[in-house]
């Protein structure tokens, strides 16, 4: 049964990572965050999982949190704002996919040279975990640089912070798991509301961060 | 309950309840005045820490030789803060740009900042500290963009943005520490205090532990300000109301810092990690240089201190790096007359950016005819920050220098020149903005002058003579720093 244990973990793992990778080629704010969702959706499976092997009832909280927040409330609120405050649909990118692409499979191979060597002495399943959480962190980051709207980068931060929550439930017994992913959805809330109310579209009139920088100071 | 736990529980205690009273008090006269007794009730509670004997580490709170300094200096500019933030929000009101009900947001989110940062101070659990320093950044988010203009929106988004992705880095070092603690400690609680990791850091896995702390040393780094991760910062100093750029230059900076040097401490403990040192002074440098190459295309005066203050992180980070002894208490010593000046600084650039009605330098001119007080206080701040005698900064940098020089020459030559060219941007706008034709509103000055010299006296007291258990105190924590 151990082996067992260890597949589910590690398919649940790895698809939170090939997931990310289809977050990289979207180019529809909607599809996107329909993927985000289904990312949400296998952390929650994901964390559930470690919290029956762990025999960690706690996790079951985050797992929760992750299924309710994330994959639900999250994805649900962004569709009506990007529909209530009418910002484009379309993914400006600042690189094109097909470099992203090659970057991200770059960032995984790294990842897992990276994970791998250095965790040798820690149990196969902790590992393995932690190669893919790295490579979640590293497609969110590189989703956050290669998107230009405000909304894509929110949902890039969002697929960082599930990486970080694998990571956080993949090291077993780690006291305030819980405690952390309650702040982090705290954090996201904070900056859902901020795109809401902050009105990034009526104060900009778009949600180009490339367009933010013409209010700087320095160029009056 | 001893005595020590309730002074550490009041650091705590009364930010937090302030902030729950606070939030729900009208009229500014009141809450201005009692955001002031609260920053000072916990500064009284921090500097009694001082006199009365430690608490025993707990699995929580910590109070030791190291964050001890931390929590002194972050209460006491915290309530030079207020006393300068009841005057320039006075002002703020009668000019609209603030409503009563941003007021009290900005009052109670002023205080859930000041209990993050101390949370973050006395936190002996990694995970503790983590969470203290996001509800700082957090708080301070909401802050910069509470005048709700273009800037000041784009510099909270790109602050928020910037800041959640260090924090977020930080957090995967830590999750890595605790692996690498955990088949020497076992699992659970134990193996994220910070007291039981380092006492058994030696026996922890090196290669774990070395990437941990390049997570988090960009993590947190990105905090500090440092080159290449510090393009927040600026703009969240110049958009935020001053006092708020006041605290994040004086103080949040140096909560990060905190977090980088306690990691370096736990690396330092482990024979076989890499040396931590090479990384700090490369950064440290890095940002030195670019700051000091930055400050001469400033226009805004906001902006310049901004960048004037990621160049002494840089110094300071160069120091830690450096480490021993001397480069320890020379880094420390940088630190704090870095805080108490830099506020000092931002003190009189508040008031004299609401007189001219203005932040752009070339607006402002003749400084010392028109407002006296606040022209010849700007001159001394900035006589001090660009690190000329006998002000205590020129002492620091001076200690810096010359123990670099002892034992890595190339580099001290490196730092000298970054120094030099900041100090030379600093002076041009300084003789701009302070002499010259008068330009711009000469309005008398609604202002409080007192935390301003306050800070300044000590920097020049700092500067001329420092007393003698300070300097073995100073001492001490830098033979901790290792």
């Amino acid at each position: 049964m151990p082996n067992l244990a260890f597949d589910i973990a590690h398919l649940l793992a790895g698809g939170l990572v090939l997931i990310s990778f289809m977050m990289l080629y979207q180019d529809r704010l909607y599809a996107l965050l329909n993927i985000f969702a289904l990312h949400a959706l296998v952390l929650a499976l994901s964390v559930a999982w470690q919290a029956y092997v762990q025999n960690a009832p706690h996790l079951y909280v985050t797992a929760v949190i992750a299924l309710v927040f994330k994959a639900i409330i999250i994805p649900v609120a962004l569709h009506r704002i990007i529909k209530q405050l009418g910002i484009h649909r379309d993914i400006e990118t600042a690189v094109g996919i097909g470099p992203t692409m090659l970057a991200g499979m770059g960032l995984v191979a790294l990842s897992m040279v990276l994970m791998l060597r250095v965790t040798g002495a820690a149990d196969p399943l902790a590992r393995e975990d932690l190669a893919f959480a790295l490579s979640v962190v590293l497609l969110g980051l590189l989703v956050m640089v290669t998107r230009r709207n405000a909304v894509s980068q929110v949902v890039g931060f969002m697929s960082l912070e599930n990486g970080l929550v694998l990571a956080a439930t993949g090291a077993k017994g780690m006291p305030l798991v819980v405690e952390i992913s309650v702040a982090f959805s705290i954090l996201i809330a904070f900056i859902v509301i901020g795109v809401f109310l902050f009105r990034i579209r009526e104060r900009f009139d778009t949600v180009d961060i490339g367009a933010l920088d013409e209010f700087r100071g320095e160029r009056r | 309950m001893t005595a020590a736990s309730d002074a550490v529980a009041w650091v705590l205690l009364i930010p937090i309840c302030a902030a729950a009273v606070l939030a729900a008090l009208p009229g500014y006269r009141l809450t201005a005045a009692l955001n002031v007794v609260a920053s000072l009730g916990t500064f009284l509670a921090a500097l009694s820490l001082f006199i009365i004997a430690r608490p025993q580490p707990g699995q929580y709170l910590l109070v030791d030789d190291l964050n001890i300094v931390f929590i002194v200096l972050n209460t006491f500019v915290g309530f030079t803060t207020s006393v300068f933030s009841a005057s320039y929000i006075a002002h703020e009101i009668e000019t609209g740009r603030l409503t009563p009900g941003y007021l009290r947001f900005y009052h109670a989110m002023y205080q859930v900042m000041m209990f993050g940062m101390n949370l973050a101070f006395v936190s002996n659990n990694i995970g503790l500290m983590w969470v203290a320093v996001e509800i700082a950044t957090l708080t301070t988010v909401l802050m910069v963009g509470i005048y709700r203009t273009h800037a000041a929106l784009e510099a909270a988004w790109k602050y928020f943005i910037l800041g959640s992705v260090g924090i977020a880095l930080a957090l995967f070092g830590t999750i890595l520490v605790y692996m690498a603690a955990r088949p020497v400690v076992g699992e659970g609680q134990d193996a994220m205090v910070w007291t039981v990791l380092i006492g058994r850091a030696a026996t922890f896995d090196p290669a774990l532990l070395n990437v941990a702390f390049i997570f988090l040393l960009f993590g947190y780094g990105t905090k500090v300000g440092l080159a290449p991760l510090h393009a927040w910062l600026p703009d969240a100093h110049a958009e935020g109301p001053t006092p708020i750029s006041a605290v994040l230059s004086g103080l949040l900076l140096n909560v990060a810092l905190y977090a980088v040097l306690r990691f370096k401490i736990l690396l330092a403990a482990n024979p076989e990690a890499i040396s931590p040192g090479p990384l700090m002074v490369t950064m440290g440098l890095t940002s030195l240089l670019f700051a000091a190459f930055m400050l001469y295309r400033r226009r805004d005066i906001k902006r310049l201190f901004a960048y004037s203050s990621i160049e002494h992180m840089g110094i300071i980070v160069f120091a830690f790096g450096m480490g021993g002894p001397l480069a320890n208490f020379a880094g420390l010593l940088h630190m704090v007359m870095h805080s108490l000046t830099k506020s000092g600084i931002f003190y009189a650039v508040g008031h004299i950016a609401q007189v001219k009605g203005t932040q752009q330098i070339a607006n402002i001119r003749g400084l010392t005819e028109t407002h006296p007080a606040l022209g010849w206080g700007l001159a001394v701040g900035v006589v001090a920050i660009a690190g000329l005698p006998p002000l205590g900064i020129f002492m620091s940098e001076f200690l810096i220098v010359s123990s670099t020089f002892a034992r890595q020459p190339l580099l001290a030559v490196l730092l000298v020149f970054g120094l030099l060219l900041a100090f030379g941007a600093l002076m041009l706008r300084l003789t701009n903005v302070a002499f010259g034709e008068p330009r711009g509103s000469t309005a008398p000055a609604d202002a409080s002058y007192m935390p301003m010299f306050a800070h300044f006296a000590l920097v020049l007291t700092a500067g001329i003579y420092l007393p003698g258990p300070l300097v073995v105190w100073f001492q001490h924590v830098a033979n901790v720093l290792g």
